[in-house]
């Protein structure tokens, strides 16, 4: 530790200073663990201007001692996946905690009327007790299923996400779920989605996207919807936080598409089993819905692509990719579209870029973030220094190097301790994380922005939602309240400072 | 004299419970004050001092009631012959649920409803087959039974069973106090049993504590829902249970077993002409490979 990085207007850190800079926070490590991290940091390196072909190790089990930043399948199927599915009641299996800590956390907007006939900030449970796990809750399960569809009777399926216990006293939540499903003619679907499996949420949204093929695609008397069309696309992978799905799907519609379904944000049962009838999937989250992005390209023939809708120059490039899928018109009016936003972008860059330029900043999301918003700084003339996933695999570290450049930090899992060094050394101004990270930054006087809800305002996505991120990026790094806190850094600069006087 | 904690493994269907209820109604004919915790969701571990079918367990109760917290100890407590107290921990039926938490509820539950109290001379813990998860184990764990007995034949599986349950008792005997106090033969009249059985309990460390032989009394017994001892007081098979309970009572030898190997154990058998000798030749040879 302790080496000098000090400097007053200090740029990106070289190679060579990354590589020692992540030497030294692994220091402190014991041996096994140190061999371990050290395969989960490193920096882009594209050697002579060429594409960064590094790739960290990742989607494996977190060490146990540090403070980890991730979560468990539970929450990547009913917090991410089933859990925005808004006509669908999703009933958390398990003792009441889960589910009530869990409540309405996300910013799932939807339309609908909660408690008649949406149900996305309520909280079902079957509230375990020691008796349902001595005797089995399958026969409390099959009676909740019951109430619920009596005293809820305008919800149009169910979904059952199984807590650790389910998993651990073999509840044969399949058997509940098959016949409560024929007593009130609706879909029940039983996830298997029991918080120890696996070592991130990731598992969960894969579990979540089998059952959707299992129980959804497959149903005999689903997917009666409307004639589908040449034009019919489905987004999938947009949770909808804050309103980004609806920012993103008037576009799509703007330039000649039908969005016929949006996953999972706002969305229905309906919409999920018309999606085998759309020509192309616009996948935006890669890691929670590429499973069954792949499955409907190889069952129904139907091509995904991914998609970025962060700032103008990716919309732009999302736009004319979706595009090349569909005829002239379609390409035409994507055309139409850019042009039409072009002078709108322009004016929040020339209204932000001044205040934002040269600016670096240190991501760590999860999903697909850690790479598609770096566009949308780059558009406001800032550099994302640093950036990785708290549950990203092989495939989402290849996919970011394209868009980052070199020396970026890249850290996978990373641990409390590293993210708050590499934060004291690198000195970003700006760091974009979660609300467990938030008030530490915001303690040692960084700039902090929550990049999972958008710190309670969005929505990001689409041409609307970069004003927002552009006005909300300068709100905060621009804030005069940073000027009141001083930083330890500084505060150690200024000591030493006083030493050498 | 002060309380001790004892409990019964074995393989399932070995006689645990018979061997448990008669030598605890041998205890009580000496006028010891005993208490029997069944740890099997069969509920099957008092029927012979209560002559009931089944007790009410203290899971079904709690599951009625709404939560363990909503008994009393009298309501899950039943007194049979020679005043033993009975309690059952009851559990699911096969198949659902978690046996083994049942356990653990019930064990906590009689612990703070202060079941254990000073008159007790002994408790009994008549625990299912298989210690197949952590609620099995719970009897062993420290401040509960001190003392394991293992019922055992000479079976092989019987045998197997015994010293993986030794290997179960070497992990809790490290953290705790628990030890392994004997090897108790329940006869199935097969070769040299009794030699056997000595031969494995010297290997494990512990002795035979008593060779309780088959006699059809038990059996006569248990049709009336009756231990042996308050059947047939008279019956040579009577003595042998007054036996074991005296060699319980004075039993000191209690230690930290020194569980087989593999190897080991199937020496052993061989030793004793119940397993033959492995021919390695044969191993993974499909039928017409082997007659070519």
């Amino acid at each position: 530790m302790g080496r000098a990085l000090e400097g007053k207007n200090m740029t990106k850190l070289s190679k060579d200073e990354a590589q020692a800079l992540i030497n030294d926070v692994l220091e402190v490590y014991p041996a096994k663990a140190r061999e371990d991290r050290a395969k989960h940091l490193d920096f882009a390196d594209g050697g002579d201007g060429g594409e960064s072909q590094k790739c960290v190790t990742s989607n494996r089990k977190s060490l146990p001692g540090v403070m980890t930043i991730r979560g468990c399948a539970y929450a990547g199927s009913k917090g991410v996946v089933w859990g925005p599915i808004k006509d669908m009641i999703h009933i958390s299996h398990g003792p009441v905690g889960c589910g009530q800590y869990s409540r309405a956390g996300r910013r799932n907007y939807y339309i609908g009327t909660t408690g008649v006939d949406s149900f996305g900030t309520m909280n079902f449970t079957s509230d375990f007790q020691e008796k349902d796990i001595v005797f089995g809750g399958d026969k409390k399960l099959a009676k909740l299923i019951g109430e619920l569809d009596q005293l809820f009777p305008l919800n149009r399926g169910i979904s059952v996400q199984s807590e650790c216990p389910i998993g651990l006293i073999g509840d044969d939540i399949e058997a509940v779920s098959k016949s409560s499903s024929r007593e009130i003619n609706k879909p029940v679907v039983p996830v298997r989605c029991e918080g120890f499996r696996g070592v991130s949420q990731s598992l969960g949204h894969h579990i979540a996207n089998d059952s959707i093929r299992d129980y959804v695609f497959d149903r005999e008397d689903g997917g009666s919807g409307p004639e589908p069309g040449p034009y019919d696309v489905a987004i999938l992978g947009d949770y909808n936080i804050g309103g980004d799905a609806w920012s993103s799907r008037i576009l799509l519609e703007e330039m000649g598409l039908r969005v016929v379904a949006q996953w999972s944000g706002d969305g229905t049962l309906a919409e999920m089993e018309q999606t085998p009838k759309v020509k192309l999937n616009l996948l935006h989250c890669y890691r929670s819905m590429n499973y069954i992005s792949r499955h409907m390209e190889e069952k129904y023939g139907i091509p995904w692509i991914e998609y970025n809708f962060f700032g103008p120059t990716k919309i732009a490039e999302s736009l004319r990719k979706i595009a090349s899928y569909f005829d002239d018109s379609i390409k035409e009016g994507a055309e139409k579209v850019i042009a039409r936003y072009q002078p709108m972008m322009q004016a929040v860059i020339d209204k932000y870029k001044p205040r934002l330029e040269g600016k670096k900043v240190m991501l760590y999301v999860g999903g697909l973030r850690p790479r598609h918003v770096i566009g949308a700084y780059e558009d406001l003339g800032m550099e994302v220094v640093g950036t990785g996933y708290e549950f990203g695999h092989k495939d989402d570290y290849q996919r970011t190097n394209e868009h980052v450049n070199n020396a970026t930090l890249i850290y996978d899992d990373v641990t409390g301790f590293e993210f708050e060094e590499f934060v004291k050394r690198v000195k970003p101004d700006l760091v974009g994380s979660g609300v467990k990270e938030k008030y530490i930054f915001q303690k040692m006087g960084v700039p902090f922005r929550q990049m999972h809800s958008w710190d309670y305002s969005g929505p990001y996505h689409g041409y609307d939602g970069f004003a927002i991120f552009a006005k909300d990026m300068d709100m905060t790094l621009n804030n005069p309240c940073w000027g009141s806190i001083i930083p330890p850094w500084k505060q150690a600069g200024e000591t030493e400072q006083a030493a050498v006087a | 004299m002060a309380l001790r904690q004892a409990a019964i493994y074995g393989k399932g269907g070995i006689g645990k419970s018979t061997t448990t209820q008669n030598l605890v109604a041998a205890l009580a004919e000496m006028g010891k004050n005993v208490m029997i915790v069944g740890c099997d969701p069969k509920a099957d571990s008092t029927r012979l001092i209560l002559h009931s079918k089944a007790q009410t367990t203290v899971m079904n109760l709690a599951a009625e009631a709404g939560s363990v917290e909503d008994l009393e100890l009298e309501d899950v407590m039943a007194v049979g012959y020679g005043d033993v107290k009975c309690v059952e921990s009851g559990g699911p039926e096969p198949g659902v649920g978690c046996a083994g938490r049942g356990v653990i509820t019930a064990i906590n539950f009689l612990e703070e409803e202060g079941a254990y109290d000073e008159d007790l001379d002994f408790v009994f813990y008549d625990v299912l087959g298989d210690v197949v998860c952590g609620g099995f184990a719970m009897p062993i764990r420290e401040n509960k039974a001190q003392e394991i007995y293992i019922v055992v034949s000479g079976e092989m599986m019987a045998m197997f069973a015994a010293n993986n349950i030794s290997k179960g008792i070497v992990k809790y005997a490290n953290s705790g106090g628990v030890r392994l106090a004997g090897l108790i033969c329940n006869s199935r009249n097969t070769d040299c049993e009794d030699e056997l059985i000595e031969a494995l309990a010297s290997r494990l460390g512990t002795t035979m504590i008593h060779f309780v032989p088959r006699d059809n009394v038990v059996q006569h017994a248990e049709i009336r829902r009756m231990t042996c001892i308050e059947y047939d007081p008279k019956a040579k098979q009577s003595d042998e249970y007054r036996t074991l309970a005296k060699k319980v009572l004075e039993n000191q030898h209690f230690v930290v077993p020194t569980p087989l190997e593999m190897d080991e154990l199937e020496e052993l058998l061989m030793e004793f002409g119940i397993l033959e000798e492995e021919d390695e030749s044969i191993v993974g040879k499909k039928a017409d490979e082997a007659v070519a």
